[in-house]
């Protein structure tokens, strides 16, 4: 098969320059100002020209946390249909969740979780490990095993669950040291939201749900960090999403612990407001918060506290959201949409650069979850892992015309800015212009 | 219905002095046909109905020193009988106060303003049964425009007035809109 | 006249139409002193009373109006509470579409179940929430405005200027949720009285005053109406050990007692919903004592609930 080279002629990289881009094989070939005139376009190569004018070239977005559901749930998502979602989204590659049935608690099971993703072929999935077996909070599972494996897990979690026991999460932080791994807390005081259904506020007074309280995810993280800096251990804390969790991380990174951090578009973006119509769609775990709440993580993401974007995609059947606001599932879809929602909300803001969204969707989570070949800047001779972005562009979701199986995305029915149109995967397209490769 | 009449009425039909001529009228058709005023209960229906039924009841009362219209006379809602409550926005509920004496045995004489359909008509003598049983029901009103939906009729009628469905005919009263006078006006536009 | 598409919470209802459901409830009232109690407006309509909780003495209620207005009525008791998966709620509604309802009055232990049902496009029919978990039980609130209307407020208009205190377990009362946006919207200046383990976070938001302190709250406020709210007996061995220390403690501290109802206005009468722990959040002697209009108020219920049936389901179709 003969090389083609792609060129993709007056884009923005995300230093703001307007450059032309050559990818050739697996690689970046060249990256060349614009302005410098045109690329080589001699040798055996056929090229493909791309009009990159109006567009944003970002390196291939790296999810922290996405939830696959394969194998066990694949009612909701499998691998395949959730490596499309990514790929859709700009990803290249993602970290699927541990909460699967089995539960990725074994060797066994995240190399057959990597196998299904390197079968899809979308996007490279890193399975993250359990901390505990089958998420029970009460023994670790066979990390030393998950590291060594096929799968290279450096991400362990129990997401979904929190490890509540401070001895279990203190043996895991120091335990993970062994092969540079970290451990990744679903920040969440179990005795403080017993049958929890919603941010705890005036919203839930007035709805009559069972509140969830901020202190329950803040005072686990201010444990966390003390018990991180006691073991001098790498501790990652998902879906931040209280304006005390914000503060107890300034803290700690001032103190030099080493922490790092995610927070979700949907809690960049909603507040608890949404949930007044009862709709299951906005149930999600940690809750949507106050609007001070959401102030704080946009605010924490654009000045460094938060490092990253995560987009905690959770897939469900419809039925799990078609009912009664108690008996529906936690969770909402994000891959798809998570790029959009941080160009409206922090781009266009002007709080963010594209350098800055390179950094936490990119850059950062490869770095966290020590993803080789992934959040590489955009650079001759680096991998050619890109995702191209029209930043202007309008459209409105429909969960019938995303590539997830779920339909519970927060934003159905709504006009989102800035499209995905091209994802390359190590140089081959998995999304070309705005559709997913069949 | 208690919805108030258009500020133009339109062409008089009846004056205040002609609505008094017939009520006086028939307050003595009734004691004729009647026989006299013993047994007999006036009950209107709201709004105006219940205000007509109260000045015959007075005029009653000036001719028949026995008959007490402060005991004989009240009033009958009977929107929860009506059959047209799922066409129309809810209407609110008028009050019901019947006699103390009650209605059973009596000769009711039930006043309306204006017959029409025979619709509230019909309702009327379905409430009235679930309040009691009277030995007669007769009916007096103002006007009788004609366009019968039922075979319903008058007793008694203070003035005939032929007129097409699409003509509106508005009473008016002292007690409830400041002026006696019944008018009756052309359609304007979709108001019926 | 208003048209209720919904009874979802006592919110949708403004002063206006709170108060026209009132007067039309009083009407409704008057028609049942009389021998033949039963009125025609709802013949033909189909009420299913859908109670995922066990209420015998609402169910009783709604179904006495509905059987009043001549609809047909349906009782649908599903086995098992929301967390036992059995049928889906939504399979249900749809099942109860099938059959042709027109209204639907739910009792479920789910917060916003009623709510769903009216708005996810299972059903046409008309929604009357009659009790949903801690959210609101709207026609309790109404019955109670109307009592407390009928004593106090001579029997119309609104209940401006009356002070009600409700005492006992805010957070998990729907019917303190319903009263406290109901009567403030007719006017009355409402007061909580409860242990703070008791009142949720964010009433400070919420429109009325609030105490941890009943004999204050008697003495200061001079309350026209005293509402007791029954105390659960799951919330003395909830997660913590429970929201108070013991039964008797509270009843020290939040019981009607003698002396408490000595202290009481002389118009002031004591409101219970029922059904009550006599000995725990009220004695025996306030709930039987001639301040009492605890019997009263379920009498009310029925011509309330006549009232939003009628106006739920009388007007035009638009379903």
């Amino acid at each position: 098969m003969s090389q083609t080279r792609t060129v993709i002629v007056g884009v923005q990289v995300p230093d703001g320059t307007r450059c032309d881009i050559a990818i050739v094989g697996e690689t970046i070939e060249a990256v060349t100002p614009t302005a410098k005139g045109p690329l080589p376009t001699e040798g055996p190569e056929a090229t493909t020209t791309i009009d990159g004018t109006g567009l944003v070239a970002l390196p291939g977005l790296v999810d922290l946390h996405t939830h696959l559901r394969e194998p066990g749930g694949e009612d909701a998502e499998t691998v395949l249909s959730g490596s499309r979602a990514a790929a859709a989204g700009g990803y290249t590659a993602v970290h699927a969740m541990a909460n699967t049935f089995p539960v990725q608690d074994t060797a066994g099971v995240v190399e057959q979780v990597l196998r299904l993703g390197e079968a899809a072929g979308y996007v490279d999935v890193r399975p993250v490990g359990a901390v505990s077996v089958a998420l029970g909070g009460e023994r670790l599972a066979e990390l030393a095993a998950m590291a060594r494996s096929a799968a290279k897990v450096r991400v362990f979690s129990d997401d979904g669950m929190p490890v509540a026991d401070p001895v279990l999460m203190r043996r895991a932080l120091e335990y993970v040291k062994t092969f540079d791994g970290v451990v990744a807390q679903h920040a969440q005081e179990p005795r403080l939201t017993e049958g929890a259904m919603m941010h705890e506020g005036i919203v839930s007074a007035s709805l009559g749900l069972t509140g969830w309280p901020a202190v329950a995810e803040e005072s686990i993280i201010a444990r966390d960090v003390l018990l991180a800096e006691h073991v001098r251990s790498r501790l990652h804390v998902c879906h931040v999403s209280t304006r005390g969790s914000v503060e107890i991380l300034r803290w700690a990174k001032n103190r030099g612990i080493d922490v790092t951090a995610e927070v979700t578009p949907h809690h960049l973006a909603l507040t608890d407001e949404s949930v007044r119509g009862y709709d299951p769609r906005f149930k999600v775990n940690p809750p949507l918060r106050s609007p001070d709440d959401v102030t704080a993580v946009r605010e924490a993401l654009a000045d460094g506290t938060i490092d990253v974007v995560a987009t905690d995609h959770a897939p469900h059947p419809p039925e799990a959201k078609d009912c009664e606001w108690a008996q529906a599932a936690f969770g909402m879809t994000g891959l798809e949409t998570a790029l959009a929602v941080v160009n409206e909300l922090m781009v266009q803001s002007g709080a963010m650069t594209w350098e800055d969204v390179a950094r936490v969707m990119s850059y950062r989570p490869a770095v966290i979850g020590r993803v080789e070949n992934h959040g590489r800047p955009i650079a001759a001779g680096e991998p050619a892992n890109l995702t191209l972005f029209d930043p202007a562009r309008r459209w409105t979701v429909q969960p019938d015309g995303l590539e997830t199986a779920s339909p519970n995305t927060p934003w159905a029915g709504r006009e989102l800015t800035g499209k995905v149109l091209w994802t390359w995967l190590r140089g081959k397209p998995t999304v070309q212009e705005g559709k997913v490769i069949p | 219905m208690t919805s108030p009449p258009p500020g133009t009425a339109g062409t008089t039909v009846l004056t205040s002095e002609d609505m008094h001529r017939a009520l006086r009228r028939i307050a003595h058709e009734i004691l004729e046909q009647c026989h006299g005023a013993e047994d007999l209960v006036l009950l209107g229906i709201p709004t105006r109905g219940a205000t007509l039924a109260k000045r015959l009841a007075e005029i009653l009362g000036e001719i028949e020193p026995a008959f007490n219209p402060e005991q004989r006379c009240g009033q009958l809602d009977v929107t929860l009988y009506r059959d047209d409550l799922r066409r129309l926005a809810p209407r609110t509920l008028g009050s019901t106060a019947l006699p103390k004496a009650g209605i059973d045995d009596a000769t009711v004489i039930l006043v309306d303003d204006v017959l029409y359909s025979g619709r509230t008509v019909r309702a009327a003598l379905d409430a009235l049964g679930d309040y009691g049983r009277p030995r007669t029901v007769r009916l007096a009103v103002l006007v009788d425009r004609g366009h019968r939906e039922l075979p319903i009729r008058a007793d008694h009628v203070g003035k005939n007035l032929p007129t097409s469905r699409t003509e509106r005919v508005t009473v008016r009263l002292q007690e409830v809109d400041g002026m006696d006078d019944v008018a009756i006006a052309p359609a304007e536009g979709s108001r019926q | 006249m208003i048209q209720l598409r919904h009874l979802l919470a006592t919110a949708d209802l403004d002063r206006a139409s709170a108060v026209e459901v009132l007067d039309t409830a009083a009407t409704m009232a008057a028609t049942q002193a009389r021998q033949i109690k039963k009125l025609p407006p709802l013949r033909g309509r189909t009420v299913v009373n859908l109670f995922f909780e066990d209420s015998t003495r609402t169910r009783i209620s709604f179904e006495t109006a509905a059987k009043r207005l001549s609809a047909d009525v349906i009782n649908f008791s599903p086995k098992g509470s929301s967390v036992s998966k059995g049928e889906s709620l939504k399979d249900t509604v749809l099942t109860l579409g099938a059959m042709g309802t027109d209204a639907i009055v739910v009792r479920h232990a789910a917060s916003g179940a009623p709510h769903r049902i009216a708005h996810s496009g299972w059903t046409n029919a008309a929604v009357v929430n009659a009790g949903d978990g801690t959210h609101e039980h709207p026609t309790q609130a109404l019955l109670d405005a109307y009592t407390i209307r009928h004593h106090l407020a001579g029997g119309t208009g609104d209940l401006a200027g009356l002070s009600v205190v409700i005492v006992g377990d805010v957070l998990h009362s729907r019917v303190a949720r319903s009263n406290v946006r109901l009567l403030e919207t007719l006017g009355a200046n409402v007061t909580l009285v409860a242990p703070p383990t008791l009142l949720p976070v964010g009433v400070e938001t919420w429109p009325c005053a609030v105490s941890y302190d009943l004999d204050q709250a008697i003495d200061q406020i001079k309350p026209d109406a005293l509402m007791m709210l029954r105390v659960q007996h799951e919330r003395m061995s909830a997660a913590g050990g429970g929201y108070f220390p013991s039964p008797a403690e509270y009843q020290r501290e939040y019981g009607l007692d003698v002396p408490r109802l000595g202290r009481l206005a002389d118009a002031a009468i004591v409101l219970h919903p029922g059904p009550m722990n006599r000995g725990l959040e009220i004695t025996s002697a306030a709930a039987d004592g001639v301040r009492s209009v605890i019997v009263e108020q379920v009498a009310n219920g029925v011509a309330v609930r006549m009232a939003v049936l009628y106006l739920a389901l009388t007007g035009k179709e638009e379903r």
